[in-house]
């Protein structure tokens, strides 16, 4: 089984599609804290649901500049259907193909499922993993520990 | 893992015994079938443990999926100012179809509150505050949505059936 990558080790740099027509890099959002939060997958049940739930918290998550992003093997029209139906406000990025290399390169994919961890990751704004975490499938772990690892940043 | 980061206490609605060794703390949203769901269990599980729990339900509106349940949670705030929160937060859940800002308005009426006093309170978000500080130490203490019990402090995960929660209580009060 692959580990996630711990704190201290440098991002893997991905590009990888927001919407049909934009991709986005981890780079080009180097100078700010990145969340980085892998999901199995779009539709999951509603009010449980990890990335509507984010999407509340967002504010939160934006008084330390933190740029939030979802990421899934979804391709990218599964992914506007899913963000307009919850009304998300934060990119989701597809994975889609070739399937899951973002999330291998993170240590975060379930070879048998074909779908990633529920794995959080902060990164700092020099590109550096600060925090990482893998919850349990099933659990949506909150947004206590990106908030913690958020305001143990070096300001 | 996820611990509740603020006691209850002084600042919260809590419905029996001080004194008793279960603490059962709810975050909740007026507007979530799912806490509706939870609102009848939750009074099952109250009746099944007698003295021996109390109860503390918390603010968690999930405003960006849910119009009214901001409202609803300051409307049962400027209840509870006036003595009233338990009954607004029941009639709330025990009528969630029908919640809007005039139902919120005829509730506080029908309990006895002053319906322009409210409309005031709800217009100047005078219990918004209250609201948030309610939610941000959910935010804290790893709520994950709504509902997320917490027992003696620590997070309930999986199912809210009335079996589970019954099951979950024991096993924390050993």
């Amino acid at each position: 089984m692959p580990q996630i990558l711990a704190p201290g080790t440098k991002a893997p740099d991905f590009t990888l599609p927001v919407t049909a027509d934009q991709k986005l890099s981890l780079s080009e959002l180097r100078g700010q804290p990145v969340v980085l939060a892998f999901y199995p997958a779009d539709w999951s049940p509603v009010c449980g649901d990890q990335m509507a739930f984010y999407n509340e918290i967002l504010p939160e998550f934006q008084k330390h500049k933190a740029e939030l992003m979802g990421i899934s093997v979804d391709g990218v029209w599964c992914h506007a259907a899913f963000a307009e139906a919850r009304h998300l406000h934060f990119p989701l990025l597809a994975d889609f193909e070739p399937k899951g290399a973002v999330a291998k390169k993170y240590g975060v994919y379930r070879e048998n499922d074909g779908i990633t961890e529920r794995a959080l990751f902060v990164i700092d704004k020099n590109g550096t993993i600060a925090w990482s975490y893998c919850s349990p499938i099933a659990v949506n772990p909150g947004a206590d520990g990106i908030l913690q690892a958020l305001e143990a940043l070096p300001k | 893992m996820s611990e509740l980061k603020i006691p209850a206490g002084t600042g919260d609605h809590i419905q029996g015994d001080p004194q008793a060794p279960i603490t059962l703390v709810e975050y909740g949203d007026y507007e979530c079938p799912h806490c509706g769901a939870a609102y009848p269990i939750v009074k099952r599980v109250q009746k099944h443990f007698g003295k021996r729990m109390r109860f503390v339900f918390r603010n968690f509106p999930l405003v960006q999926a849910h119009p009214n349940a901001q409202s609803a949670a300051e409307a049962a705030e400027f209840a509870a100012a006036q003595g009233k929160f338990w009954e607004m937060h029941d009639a709330i859940y025990e009528h969630q179809q029908e919640l809007s800002m005039d139902f919120l308005l005829r509730l506080g009426e029908k309990l006895g509150l002053e319906g322009r006093a409210l409309a005031k309170a709800l217009k100047d978000e005078a219990f918004a505050e209250k609201v948030r500080a309610d939610f941000l130490g959910g935010v804290r203490s790893g709520v994950n949505g709504t509902p997320t019990f917490f027992i003696n402090g620590h997070r309930h995960d999986g199912p809210f059936d009335y079996g589970d929660l019954v099951d979950g209580i024991e096993e924390a009060s050993g």
